[in-house]
């Protein structure tokens, strides 16, 4: 690794500032993304604040109206673990389970794991080939490179990546909050709002600015909640991103739905909703299963492959309705 | 915000660890991982570098009790903790239950990978005991207890331990032989 400065961050207020005002200074959690960046020199920053010793920021509390709130330092496997998570919210606790290994899951913060950088081979790759997102105006090697793990939505010609979090697409999935705490003060951020799609600013994957700290995410109470599940499929079973995932969470009456709760994984820039279908499934049985494929077919209207995923497109739907099958049954 | 103990010269930060029950006092550069500080200062050998991109698993050490990956972390950041390397888990010349299991069930062909499996063995034990769910748990919102630890559980729980050899079904079986004990 390059040479850096290494200090600890006791006070946000004073943490906040010091990146606000360095663009070189990285805050440091975990560090099990940024250390393997700044190894693969993807991530060069002469400065870390290590933000673990901040007070107050790794708490996961279930709430008293169902919601849940998780500072943005526990770690995947806390959250993962706690019982209150998992009832009222498997796919959550699935999402994080189907992530990285024991290992990491101990490490990782939850506030890092929505900033994780995309696994495109190209980006992570230090010969650093052409990369907008690594080095803007170089290129993009995959959008006529090996682009087989690349996205079917929301890509522009400049990126063809997609995210790598799992637990950002359940979070998407149930319209979480990020809460943010800059120079200005304390704001929250709809998950629906946080990622950018790329366009020509592919560096850029979320809205935060310098000096912006992720403080807590917020899970608001779902009557789709406890009938939820995160499916993932991956060239490996276990250690391995998504080719493919989704997370779901249905309300039921009886066996016709009610309201279903859609995001997909592995498919795009950012965790991507399937607006489409969720209205679609409306009073659907979940018994019917050609008027259920129908009915997610809808949002793969707009897909785009790439030369080598257009095999994602049939995985997808298919993960959907079978994700949707499990969710269904844990009513 | 306190800058790193200074007095040792630009940019080294004075450290101390408990490691394997012996504090440790070391001087080290920010960049240094717990990896390599543990290797090359503390010449604990035991823990092994495979990938370094925290990929392979043979730097798994425990820090405050739980397994973590030794190539993925500063040791700077490691100030004042409780470290645990594969040389810390016998007692008094008494091999670990799974330590002497792999011998048992011929857990190991290079031995490369081996202290890292081990350590994320035995922690696979207690994270089951303690009711941690995983991925092949199939439904999350029950309790889950150390009888629930199948094969299935505890190969998807090793997922992030690789070994060249493969000998996963001799280590499959040494966990699950250690857990019975436990």
């Amino acid at each position: 690794m390059h040479t850096f400065a290494l200090t600890k961050a006791d006070d946000p207020e004073k943490a906040i500032a010091a990146h606000a005002s360095d663009e070189k200074l990285a805050f440091i959690a975990g560090g099990t993304d940024l250390l393997g960046l700044m190894k693969d020199r993807a991530a060069l920053p002469t400065r870390l604040l290590d933000i673990n010793g901040l007070p107050d920021m790794a708490r996961i509390e279930p709430l008293e109206d169902g919601g849940l709130h998780i500072g943005a330092l526990a770690r995947m496997s806390d959250i993962a673990a706690h019982m209150e998570v998992r009832r009222r919210f498997p796919v959550i606790a699935e999402s994080l389970l189907f992530a990285a290994s024991g290992q990491l899951r101990n490490m990782a913060s939850i506030g890092g794991n929505l900033l994780q950088r995309t696994r495109c081979a190209y980006f992570r790759d230090d010969d650093a080939p052409p990369c907008n997102k690594r080095s803007p105006g170089s290129g993009c090697s995959a959008l006529h490179g090996l682009n087989r793990n690349h996205a079917i939505f929301g890509w522009s010609n400049d990126c063809v990546a997609t995210h790598p979090s799992d637990v950002a697409v359940a979070f998407a999935a149930l319209d979480a909050t990020v809460v943010v705490r800059g120079v200005g003060g304390v704001r929250p951020i709809p998950f629906a709002d946080f990622y950018r799609l790329p366009g020509s600013t592919p560096e850029r994957d979320n809205v935060l600015s310098r000096g912006d700290l992720i403080v807590a995410v917020e899970v608001p109470a779902r009557v789709e909640g406890r009938a939820s599940h995160y499916l993932k499929v991956r060239d490996r079973q276990s250690y391995e991103f998504a080719l493919v995932s989704v997370a779901v969470a249905v309300a039921v009456a009886g066996r016709h739905i009610r309201s279903a709760r859609l995001a997909m994984g592995g498919v795009a820039p950012k965790p991507w909703r399937l607006a489409d279908a969720e209205i679609a499934l409306r009073g659907v049985s979940l018994d019917e299963v050609d008027a259920l494929r129908s009915a997610i077919a809808r949002s793969f209207v707009a897909a785009r492959p790439l030369e080598h995923n257009a095999f994602k497109v049939e995985l997808a739907e298919r993960a959907v309705l079978r994700a949707l099958q499990v969710a269904g049954g844990r009513q | 915000m306190s800058n790193g103990k200074g007095g040792l010269g630009d940019g080294v930060i004075a450290v101390t660890l408990a490691v394997n029950g012996h504090v440790r006092r070391l001087a080290v550069e920010p960049r240094t991982t717990l990896l390599d500080a543990l290797r090359e200062e503390l010449a604990l050998t035991g823990t092994k570098k495979g990938c370094d991109r925290g990929e392979c698993g043979a730097c798994t050490v425990y820090v405050g009790g739980r397994r973590v990956l030794s190539c993925m972390t500063l040791a700077a950041m490691q100030d004042g903790r409780e470290v645990t390397t594969i040389e810390g888990l016998e007692r008094d010349g008494v091999l670990n239950s799974l330590q002497a299991a792999f011998v048992e069930h011929d857990g190991f062909q290079c031995g490369f990978c081996t202290s890292g499996q081990i350590m994320s063995g035995v922690a696979v034990i207690e994270e089951a005991a303690a009711g941690w769910p995983s991925a092949a748990t199939a439904d999350v919102a029950k309790p889950f207890s150390l009888s629930d630890l199948s094969d299935g559980e505890i190969r998807e729980r090793m997922s992030g331990n690789l070994c060249r050899c493969a000998c996963y079904p001799n280590i499959v079986d040494a966990i699950a032989d250690a857990a019975k004990r436990r």
